[in-house]
């Protein structure tokens, strides 16, 4: 057994230490030091000190932008995991908060192999390509495409957290009946084939719907309102659809378990957004500040326009609604954050909070999907009217996009953008739709979908885990 | 020997146990217990999704006790755990055959 376990460990030693190798081209080298600044010529003195402006802006920028990474990770764990954890029901506590810690790891290997390459290497006008596969070339010197103050590595881990939050929102609709492994699976390829390619159209050199680098029908996305809240609200939908109701949907009551924990995961959540939006300026500048108290702003009163119509629905304002409410606004102000002053903020926040009430509790009733946690009803509606409103509300005066003194957005007057936002928001939902059914086919005929009645009636905690979340003997 | 089941009010429970011991009942076994009899429960709503709780929260309070003990016992609870409001709760009596310490394997009321 031991001797086993060793020829194991050689084994995996030997298969990782050429692919080491293999990318081992990356330079993390320090810059030659320069010469005594005393003894300089002047010439050389303004040298000098250009390189160090430059390496004081980078290391403020590379401050933020690693605090940005962390704080967008932690809007999956604990944030997401623990909003969601608390809205199934006890039994079913363990995987969901699971799926999105297996995308934490799962999505982190995936990126370091071909992710990052297929959404930033290359100049596709689709998708990327394998120029940094393995990581190859993505050291400590910028991006200047994309960030051209902080070492690539930065830029890199910064966007791996945006793709392991995007499919772990989709798990929100297949909540409480999907197995694991069909789940571990299908995010997988869906990764692959649906975020990859959309996160290339819109962020990447060379994507046709890239607004900063001279896309054919320029998106306003700033943070990700089509490549993270359409893609995986819209995705959420046809697995919700595809999988079907859960068994005793919708006569059998299913409370929430533990608002409390979908409370302190909602906080999280509002917090890690800062993370998410302001640091998509991917600098300490101005426009991260912007981004910044759109974000809060529009995170408030989204908060508000739920808990009214709430209010004046049913008597009563709940804190699954105010909570509900906030990461609707959140959601919305994505794409917009930072292109919109705070009034502007304000308004998209309200509206998405109104909307998104009306979408979860009407529109949800009338079709009868059972989107179990409402992952479209938030992240796919909240998303599309966040795009579409970015095109309405978009200031040149906030981020002159497309050069000084040329107008952004409607109000600007420039009307056309409202187009370019539909024509994105139209490709993302065609894109997600089509690929999510495809891979639901292929995953569906590989390890399955859906557990049986009996798992479902047991929960999955114990019958995809084998373990519970609370356990009374204990 | 009688045995006391009372199911309470959990807003009750504290003066209940209270007047219970003021009287020198010294045990009692507590559930936490869920339940209704005429009582109609109440909605919950959760974006949107009307639920009736019905089976509402209540405290069962058991004791067995000696023959002498049972019309004070029910007299304090009768009164401390009356709100006058439907939802109270209900009384039931037994008799109880037998009864074992199990530690020394008293019998009958030596062993209450």
């Amino acid at each position: 057994m031991k001797r086993r376990c060793l020829l194991l460990l050689a084994l995996s030693i030997f298969a990782v230490v050429p692919l080491a190798l293999f990318s081992a081209t990356a330079s993390f080298g320090q810059s030659a030091t320069p010469t005594d600044f005393s003894k300089a010529t002047s010439s050389e003195k303004l040298s000098q000190l250009d390189q160090r402006v430059t390496a004081a802006q980078s290391s403020a920028d590379n401050a933020w932008m690693l605090v940005s990474a962390a704080l967008v990770l932690m809007m999956t764990g604990p944030g997401l995991a623990l909003f969601y954890g608390g809205l199934v029901r006890r039994k079913n506590t363990l995987a969901i908060m699971l799926q999105s810690f297996a995308l934490m790891a799962l999505i982190t290997v995936m990126w370091a192999l071909v992710g990052y390459s297929l959404c930033f290497g290359g100049n596709g006008s689709v998708i990327g390509g394998f120029e940094h596969a393995l990581l190859r070339g993505v050291g400590a010197e910028p991006n200047a495409d994309y960030a051209g103050t902080i070492p690539q590595t930065t830029f890199m881990v910064y966007q791996l957290m945006f793709a392991i939050i995007t499919p772990a929102l989709i798990t929100g609709a297949t909540a409480e009946r999907m197995k694991f492994s069909g789940s571990v699976l299908f995010m997988m390829l869906w990764f692959l084939v649906v975020y990859a390619p959309l996160a290339h159209m819109v962020w990447g050199k060379g994507g046709f719907l890239n607004a900063a680098l001279g896309g054919r029908f320029p998106t306003l996305d700033f943070a990700g309102g089509t490549v993270v809240h359409i893609s995986s609200g819209v995705s959420a939908l046809v697995c919700a659809l595809y999988l079907r109701k859960r068994s005793g949907y919708p006569q059998q009551p299913m409370p929430p378990h533990s608002l409390v924990l979908s409370f302190i995961g909602a906080c999280l959540l509002w917090v890690g957004w800062f993370g998410f939006n302001a640091g998509s300026a991917l600098a300490s500048n101005g426009l991260a500040s912007s981004a910044f108290v759109a974000t809060h702003f529009a995170a408030a009163a989204a908060a508000l326009a739920w808990s009214a119509a709430e209010w004046f629905k049913n008597g009563r304002a709940s804190a699954l609604g105010a909570i509900s409410g906030a990461v609707a606004g959140l959601v919305a102000i994505t794409p917009a954050a930072g292109f919109v002053g705070p009034m502007p903020a304000l308004a998209i926040g309200m509206v998405a909070g109104a909307f998104c009430y009306w979408m979860v509790t009407k529109v949800k009733a009338i079709f009868q999907y059972d989107d179990a946690l409402d992952a479209f009803g938030v992240h796919g509606a909240g998303g599309t009217i966040g795009a579409l409103l970015t095109g309405v509300f978009a200031q040149q005066a906030i981020n002159p996009i497309y050069g000084a003194g040329k107008p952004v957005g409607g109000l600007d007057g420039h009307w056309g953008q409202v187009g370019n936002q539909l024509v994105g928001v139209l490709i993302a939902w065609g894109f997600a739709l089509v690929g999510t059914i495809v891979l639901l086919k292929i995953v569906d005929m590989i390890t399955g979908l859906r557990v049986s009645t009996e798992e479902e009636e047991a929960g999955l905690d114990i019958t995809q885990h084998g373990e519970e979340a609370y356990n009374l003997e204990a | 020997m009688m045995k006391i089941e009372a199911i309470i009010q959990p807003s009750r429970f504290g003066s209940v146990k209270e007047a219970l011991h003021e009287i020198g009942i010294e045990g009692m076994t507590v559930t936490e217990v869920r339940g209704h009899g005429r009582q109609k429960g109440h909605t919950e709503i959760y974006r949107g999704r009307e639920y009736t709780v019905d089976l509402l929260p209540k405290m069962k309070l058991e004791m067995v006790l000696p023959d002498a003990l049972v019309d004070q016992a029910l007299a304090a609870i009768m009164k401390t755990a009356k709100t006058g409001m439907i939802g109270d709760g209900k009384i039931f009596l037994s008799r109880i055959d037998e009864a074992i310490r199990i530690r020394n394997d008293e019998r009958g009321e030596n062993a209450l």
